[in-house]
């Protein structure tokens, strides 16, 4: 950490660093290609970073204390915004709280679409993720293949929920609406084919000898230091770590389907980019089982009576999002709003390993650290 | 005579003086010729203020593909930027900051306002971090309403940007 | 959340069942390791609920670093998942409860020990030169570093111990009140 002159009169907050003639403080953001809404002050001696400060905060929106104004239902909207293109998951530790804390039961037809809704959104995300992966590091065919390929899957969410990255799909109870007639057809096709073209991504991105120079040993997190630092999702499961909340505190009908954890022991940027992919082939195969055991007929909806109030309880919840463990602590205190909200969300947790690992690293090397620690800045300010 | 003129100290201002001429005397017979030439080279500045960034992303992606439009995608340096798309939510921690971007940008500006979040603050009108509308900071062309946009109306909203450039007096 | 509520009276009969329930309907799992955090700081820790994979234990704010260091040493939990703070303004306190997961033990994976703890809140706030202090969890669990961080400016607890109280997420001129606090209010609500 930098050193701080202590002041008497400035608030912890704005204190004023010492400078040292050697080192260089470069700003990375807020606007620059490579660092998204986000800020990063980094101290460089020579071309080797000595000092990482992350600056996030950009697109803080007080997620939270909206939540404190609105009730139960009025909350799901905006509480998606933070991920628009996973918003079926963000919202998912939302809605299994409220669930939990009115006391409703989810219909089983419901559950598996929730299930199939969810992984493709995961599908999105990522693929959004590695397009942007792609354009970081300078390999412009890795932003065209994802960012057309993902259409297919948006293609699908906007016949089951009519927008084409913010759903508002789940509810308290179940799901909005239930999946058009031919669904299950269409989504067998859409995710066949998309299983062969991610297949393709591996010949000519992560096979690549030059993302492999560029990744491989950069940006090391131990196992031990992954524990330590608490991160969460591909980061946890690239240096060895087995936790796909999924799989160990499965949520819906996950008990139910096969789900494979994807596990790499590297810890490098370069197993750090790999795991996202290995997840999107998962979910293809996730997706495929739940179309299979899928109820072909049922409610999908257990109706809430109109402002639902919780009891005078609290309830945190957590789900396996793109980014990792996403969580959601509702405090209710019998009001039709919620207490206070808190979401606890992969990409806060993991920015914490983020001057950790920049460290002792080339700044030329940045970039591929900075956006293979999955990190959606928006989601982390909330 | 012109080297005693021309000093190293007043090179800028003769230099500025000479563009100024330079604009007045080919104005009037190109400026249509000059407009023409902005309207199909708009190059967006890579700034993502919040969540429409995704669907700005996809503008650019395969099946979109905003570049046959002239609009080309974001880019880094802002220099060479001459359109700002405000993507969405606009917080008082990055409003200063995307104030010295405009501000950073050679003439001829355009702002488009992306998103419900820049036009008015949209879905966080009660939020205590969020601007209502980027109207304040910067003077907006053109406005693309939606909770995000789809790139489909992006894509409209440069055109209708580009028919405003071709009926603009070239400055 | 019914720790000390008591301006509700008829929220008052529940309450006084619900620790009777908890001893006999409480999973034996999670009672095992609650009973030995329990046993070992008798008075100060007051077990809230034990339910199925999550248990909640309230701390004095005194003993907040030795029952951490002791879950730290003696049970699996290596990280924590999230740091909330929750304002009363009516109990004139402000909550902070940590959400404590496990790594390393499969046993352990499914469970979230939520250990919470009270700072006393002050009406008009100075943020890190009034009464509202904590010790920080730094070194304990390494891993709420920033989340103590979004705490402080949000409601104003200053973390004792804490490296690095610096704002994270408010921009840098922010000088109103913390935004969390309930006598904050958004415009228009």
């Amino acid at each position: 950490m930098a050193e701080v002159i202590p002041t008497k009169e400035m608030p912890p907050g704005l204190q004023v660093e010492n400078v040292d003639d050697r080192i260089m403080t470069l700003n990375v953001g807020p606007q620059h290609p490579g660092s998204g809404h986000m800020r990063i002050i980094v101290k460089i001696d020579g071309d080797y970073i000595v000092d990482a400060d992350p600056d996030p905060g950009y697109v803080h929106r007080g997620e939270e204390k909206m939540a404190e104004a609105r009730n139960y239902i009025t909350n799901i909207p905006h509480l998606e915004r933070p991920v628009i293109h996973d918003s079926c998951n963000i919202l998912y530790p939302y809605v299994l709280g409220v669930e939990d804390l009115v006391g409703i039961e989810v219909p089983e037809r419901a559950k598996y679409v929730r299930v199939i809704a969810a992984e493709l959104n995961r599908c999105i995300y990522i693929q959004y993720w590695l397009a942007i992966y792609g354009i970081f590091l300078g390999h412009s065919t890795m932003f065209m293949w994802p960012a057309g390929d993902r259409e297919l899957f948006i293609d699908l969410m906007e016949k089951i929920s009519g927008a084409r990255v913010t759903h508002a799909y789940f509810v308290p109870g179940g799901v909005r609406n239930d999946v058009p007639a031919n669904f299950e057809d269409v989504c067998l096709r859409q995710v066949n084919y998309f299983e062969k073209r991610i297949k393709e991504y591996g010949d000519i991105f992560y096979d690549n000898p030059i993302l492999k120079a560029r990744t491989e040993d950069t940006g090391v997190l131990s196992r031990e230091d992954a524990i330590r630092l608490g991160t969460t999702g591909s980061v946890l499961r690239a240096s060895g770590v087995d936790y796909d909340v999924r799989v160990k505190e499965p949520y819906d009908v996950y008990d139910e389907l096969d789900v494979h954890t994807n596990v790499l022991k590297a810890g490098d940027s370069y197993a750090r980019s790999k795991v996202p992919w290995l997840d999107m082939l998962e979910s293809c195969n996730i997706i495929r089982q739940a179309l299979e055991k899928m109820p072909k007929s049922g409610s999908i909806r257990t109706k809430l009576k109109p402002n639902p109030k919780g009891g005078l309880d609290e309830v945190y919840r957590r789900v396996e999002s793109g980014r990792g463990a996403a969580g959601c602590y509702i405090v209710s205190k019998e009001k039709p709003e919620p207490y206070r909200l808190k979401l606890s969300v992969g990409s806060f947790r993991n920015l914490i390993a983020l001057p950790y690992l920049l460290k002792g690293e080339k700044l030329g090397n940045m970039p591929a650290v900075y956006w293979s620690l999955n990190y959606w800045p928006v989601e982390a300010d909330r | 005579m012109l080297k005693e003129l021309v000093t190293p100290q007043n090179a800028n201002v003769f230099v500025g003086k000479l563009g100024d001429i330079l604009y007045k005397a080919v104005d009037q017979p190109l400026g249509m010729a000059i407009n023409w030439g902005r309207m199909w080279s708009l190059w967006p500045v890579h700034i993502e203020t919040a969540c429409c960034s995704v669907e700005f992303g996809a503008a650019s992606s395969p099946r979109y593909d905003v570049e046959r439009f002239g609009i080309i995608e974001a880019f880094g340096s802002l220099r060479q930027c001459d359109l700002v798309v405000v993507q969405g939510t606009i917080t008082r921690k990055m409003a200063p900051r995307l104030r010295l971007v405009y501000d950073q940008m050679p003439e001829p500006k355009y702002v488009i306002a992306m998103g419900a979040c820049a036009i008015t603050g949209g879905l966080y009108f009660d939020s205590y971090n969020v601007l209502p509308g980027i109207d304040g900071i910067l003077p907006v062309d053109v406005y693309v309403p939606g909770c995000p946009p789809r790139p489909e109306t992006l894509i409209q909203g440069c055109m209708l940007l580009q028919e405003k450039i071709k009926r603009m007096k070239a400055r | 959340m019914s720790t000390t509520e008591t301006k509700s009276p008829p929220k008052d009969p529940k309450k006084e069942t619900a620790p009777e329930k908890v001893e006999d309907t409480a999973p034996a799992f999670e009672k095992s390791y609650v009973d030995q955090i329990a046993n070992q700081f008798s008075d100060d820790v007051e077990v809230e609920y034990i339910k199925e994979n999550r248990t909640r234990l309230n701390v004095k704010k005194e003993k907040i670093i030795d029952v951490a260091k002791f879950i730290k040493d003696n049970t699996p939990f290596d990280h924590a998942e999230s740091v909330s703070g929750v304002d009363f303004p009516d109990e004139k306190e402000i909550g902070v409860t940590y959400h404590l997961g496990s790594y390393t033990d499969p046993a352990y994976s499914k469970q979230v020990l939520a250990l919470a703890t009270r700072a006393p809140r002050e009406e008009t706030p100075n943020p890190g030169n009034d009464s509202t202090k904590l010790p920080s969890l730094r070194d304990m669990f390494y891993s709420v570093e920033f989340h103590e961080r979004e705490v402080f400016e949000m409601l104003g607890v200053y973390f004792e111990g804490h490296p690095d109280n610096r704002r994270l997420l408010l921009p840098e001129d922010w000088a109103d009140l913390p935004p969390l606090r309930k006598d904050f209010k958004n415009k228009g609500r």
